[in-house]
């Protein structure tokens, strides 16, 4: 297939996905403001408004009533979506695992904000984290592009019938939502078809088939159920991939299960999601010319975790640091478990963890040089200072 | 009825037979048992409309017994049973009796 | 044409209908719950989809794998079967507005009073407010039973129950209940009712009503817990009747802002003792020492009886 016609625009973060959203045309829009997400949820009602789309909204009173709704919708049988950041995530967490437990292909645009408290309203991941374990499928984002993309992308994977389960596309707070970027949309007719017809199962206005969703399960069948939804999981990766490939023909943007930049030959190596990435690639560059063989592995699906592909594609690294953007406390951060996970049978390498730009802290280009040259010490040396230590922030 | 394996359940573990509740016998709970005394009955079906358990069996507009199956013996229809000059048409025996 | 228009109802026609709720739940026997849902479904002629809330009835009425309900049924959570019955009932306009659904149905979320008048009162009083065309019914009988019997805002005054047990020193709940029917009516609903599964008929039409009325619907219904109340299982139809009668719990109605009092016991009004007496959890009431607790629930009673006559006689048909 050609690679489709695409138009150049340049929009924000939250307007990018709130077109995606007017593209894929949901049956169903339950949503509740949050700063920094609410700017998807004013552009789409203005669609909606001006009859734009078929989607009904509701007006919801909280996020556990969003997410309440999102699983009732859904499971009447029509698509569904979202968008929320932090605190508002943090209220749907109840509802999030009974997405996932139903196996509701429910798509979400998580906004990434800081939790309180303090209060805060920048972005950093501790909501994407909090909802590692909820059964959902994540995706990162690095820019408005990827977050459009990704949105695209996200019911194919999530409505696939080995998987059917729930999808959260994430993207970080202001620095994406609200910068303006210029990006590529694709036309209405090709995600139109690229997407496809809803296939509901088992919908609950199929009223000639009467059926009860929602079951009590007690010890004689929980562990089943939960054994299944491991099984849709596992077939995520595969799903991912093969949908990724079918984009990239489509407008010739390639994704993988996570990108690497310069890490091939790169012994000293950088993990951190999102919008981070830019400056780091920017500087890994800087340093290449000086003759540092450093790299960045950028995870786009952070569940299902990829953790061969990833101990694979850091095989040749002999120091690790992962950045997080969130923190567990009294814990390693969050990011650094996994990829710890990924590289445990690997040869060698030593890993350490940075938490950065928690509340919205600005990452600047030379905090990123600092990280590469202790990177590069650890990896001569083979030894580490401090396992997790903070940096951006005063001492 | 034999445990399912975790491939073998309905997608989500969605109950895909309605009324299927039926297939289980709760009859065994009962410690008393309702007996049904025809000639004191005027068909009022205040047991049937009452009854938690849809246990009693109406055909044709009448009251014909009950479904022991179910039949929990809460004696709430006899309770509400008119009956016919003040001789209820339910009675509570003790089970087993 | 109006419910009330058509002839009515008897047991016998109603008995040729199919009852939707099968036997083999596991609801304790005697259970008040299953009585009002059986008479709910049985009043209902049109397709109809649930939405239930965590509680007694739903743990009991759908165990893996098995079901009680022959229509279309969902639970997801103990505080959202008003934001789930939202999003069921908005997906259903969203189709049939988009020609992908031709059936017509009707669209009911059932809570237990905790879910109802505590944990799920937000997204109630929010449902209510945008206006779903679903009907929701509380069915009440004041306590959290589910987890063992522990005090709601719809537990009565002087309730024992396993959060406020009576001891020597506080004698079971000491505030009154929440009146949620009234708070319900004051959002201005389409219809709001209290009834109770003695009077089937006047249960049965105000199911009828609720369902044909254009706009969001709120039912209260009295459904007796002989677990939690400390009764026999025979009784939970007397008890229901009992409430009626002392105007413990009167059957009125809210249609579009006209209130109507469907009971009125008049001079057969019965003393709230005749409620109390065979309640165990009430027992410490009629005790020696505590007589005015008893005084002041019967006042309580009283005058909430007669400020809902006033209302009636004020906002009621003219
Ligand atoms: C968020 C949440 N909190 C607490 C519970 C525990 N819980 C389940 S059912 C229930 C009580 C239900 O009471 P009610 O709504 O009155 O129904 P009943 O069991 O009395 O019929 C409670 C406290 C829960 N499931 N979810
Ligand atoms: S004893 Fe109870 S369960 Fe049995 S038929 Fe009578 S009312 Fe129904
Ligand atoms: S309640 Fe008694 S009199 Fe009425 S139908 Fe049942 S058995 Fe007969
Ligand atoms: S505890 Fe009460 S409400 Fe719950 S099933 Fe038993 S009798 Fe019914
Ligand atoms: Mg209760």
């Amino acid at each position: 297939m050609a690679v489709t016609s695409t138009k150049t625009v340049a929009v924000t973060g939250n307007q990018a996905v709130a077109e995606a959203f007017r593209q894929l045309n949901p049956d169903v829009m339950p949503a509740y403001p949050i700063t920094p997400s609410t700017g998807i949820m004013e552009s789409f009602t203005k669609f909606v408004s001006d009859g734009k789309v078929d989607t009904e909204t509701i007006l919801v009173e909280s996020e556990h009533s969003a997410m309440s709704a999102c699983i009732g919708a859904s499971a009447a049988g029509g698509r569904v979506a979202t968008a929320t950041s932090a605190q508002g995530l943090a209220l749907m967490w109840e509802m999030l695992h009974i997405a996932s437990g139903y196996r509701l292909p429910i798509l979400m645009a998580l906004v990434n904000r800081a939790l309180s408290a303090p209060l805060n309203i920048h972005g950093d991941h501790s909501d994407g984290m909090g909802m590692r374990d909820c059964g959902w499928i994540q995706l990162f984002c690095e820019n408005a592009q990827e977050a459009y993309d990704n949105t695209i992308m996200a019911y194919r994977i999530a409505e696939h019938k080995d998987v059917r389960l729930p999808i959260a596309v994430n993207m970080d707070g202001f620095i994406i939502s609200h910068s303006i970027e210029s990006m590529k949309f694709i036309p209405d007719e090709d995600v139109k078809k690229f997407v496809g017809e809803y296939i509901a199962m088992d919908p609950l206005l199929d009223i000639d088939n009467p059926k009860s969703i929602g079951a009590l399960v007690l010890t004689d069948y929980y562990m089943e159920h939960k054994r299944a939804q491991h099984e849709a999981m596992k077939n995520v990766k595969k799903v991912v991939a093969d949908v990724s490939a079918e984009f990239a023909k489509l407008t010739g943007r390639k994704y993988e299960l996570f990108e690497t930049y310069r890490l091939e030959d790169a012994e000293v190596a950088i993990v951190a999601l999102n919008s981070a990435a830019g400056t780091i690639k920017d500087e890994i560059d800087r340093y290449w010319e000086k003759g540092v063989k450093v790299g960045l592995l950028k995870p786009r699906m952070f569940r299902p975790f990829p953790y061969e592909e990833v101990g694979a594609a850091l095989k040749n690294a002999k120091a690790i640091c992962v950045m997080d953007r969130a923190d567990s406390y009294g814990g390693m951060g969050p990011l650094y478990m996994e990829i710890a996970s990924a590289v445990a049978n690997n040869r060698g390498a030593v890993l350490f963890n940075k938490i950065y730009g928690l509340g919205g802290r600005d990452l600047m280009p030379h905090d990123v040089d600092q990280v590469i040259e202790e990177t590069a010490e650890v990896a001569k040396s083979g030894k580490v200072k401090m396992v997790k230590d903070y940096m951006t922030v005063r001492n | 009825m034999k445990q399912m394996n975790w491939k073998e359940l309905p997608h989500a573990g969605t109950v895909l037979k309605a009324g299927n509740a039926n297939e289980y016998k709760t009859g065994s709970w009962r410690t008393y048992k309702p007996k049904w005394v025809e000639e004191n009955c005027i068909q009022c079906l205040f047991c049937w409309i009452y009854c938690p358990d849809s246990a009693v069996v109406v055909k044709d507009e009448k009251m014909t017994g009950f479904d022991y199956d179910h039949c929990k013996g809460c004696g709430v229809c006899a309770m509400e049973c008119p009956g016919k000059k003040g001789n209820k048409a339910i009675v509570m025996e003790e089970e087993g009796k | 044409m109006s419910a009330t228009q058509e002839k009515p109802m008897t047991l016998k026609s109603l008995s040729h209908k199919k009852d939707n709720l099968s036997g083999g739940h596991r609801m304790c026997s005697g259970c008040g719950a299953p009585t009002v849902v059986r008479q709910v479904l049985l009043a209902i002629d049109e397709p109809v989809v649930i939405a239930n809330a965590t509680g007694c009835l739903e743990v009991s009425t759908c165990l893996f794998p098995y079901t009680a309900w022959r229509v279309p049924w969902m639970h997801s959570a103990f505080e959202n079967a008003a934001a789930t019955a939202s999003g069921i009932e908005t997906m259903y306009r969203s189709l049939r507005k988009q020609g992908k659904l031709k059936k017509e149905m009707k669209f009911i979320a059932f809570g237990g009073d905790g879910g109802t008048y505590d944990i799920g009162f937000q997204a109630l009083s929010g449902a209510m407010e945008r206006g779903h065309q679903l009907l929701y019914i509380c069915y009440d009988n004041g306590a959290y039973m589910n987890t063992g019997i522990q005090r709601s805002s719809a537990t009565p005054m002087g309730a024992d129950t396993t959060t406020q047990p009576v001891g020597s020193k506080i004698p079971g709940k000491t505030v009154r209940r929440k009146d949620l029917t009234r708070i319900m009516a004051a959002h201005n609903v389409a219809y709001a009712a209290q009834a109770s599964p003695h009077n089937w008929r006047d249960l049965m039409t105000k199911v009828k009503k609720a369902l044909a009325t254009n706009g969001p619907a709120y039912m209260g219904i009295m459904a007796p817990c002989n677990r939690g109340w400390r009764t026999q299982t025979n009784d939970s139809i007397l008890l229901s009747r009992l409430a009626v009668d002392t105007c413990y719990w009167p059957l009125y109605e809210v249609e579009g802002g006209k209130w109507t009092i469907n009971y009125d016991p008049k001079d057969k009004k019965k003393p709230i003792a005749e409620w109390l007496k065979p309640q165990g959890r009430f027992k410490h009431l009629f005790a020696p020492g505590n007589e005015a607790l008893l005084e002041r629930f019967q006042k309580l009673v009283d005058d909430d009886w007669e400020s809902l006559q006033k209302l009636a006689a004020a906002f009621g048909a003219k």
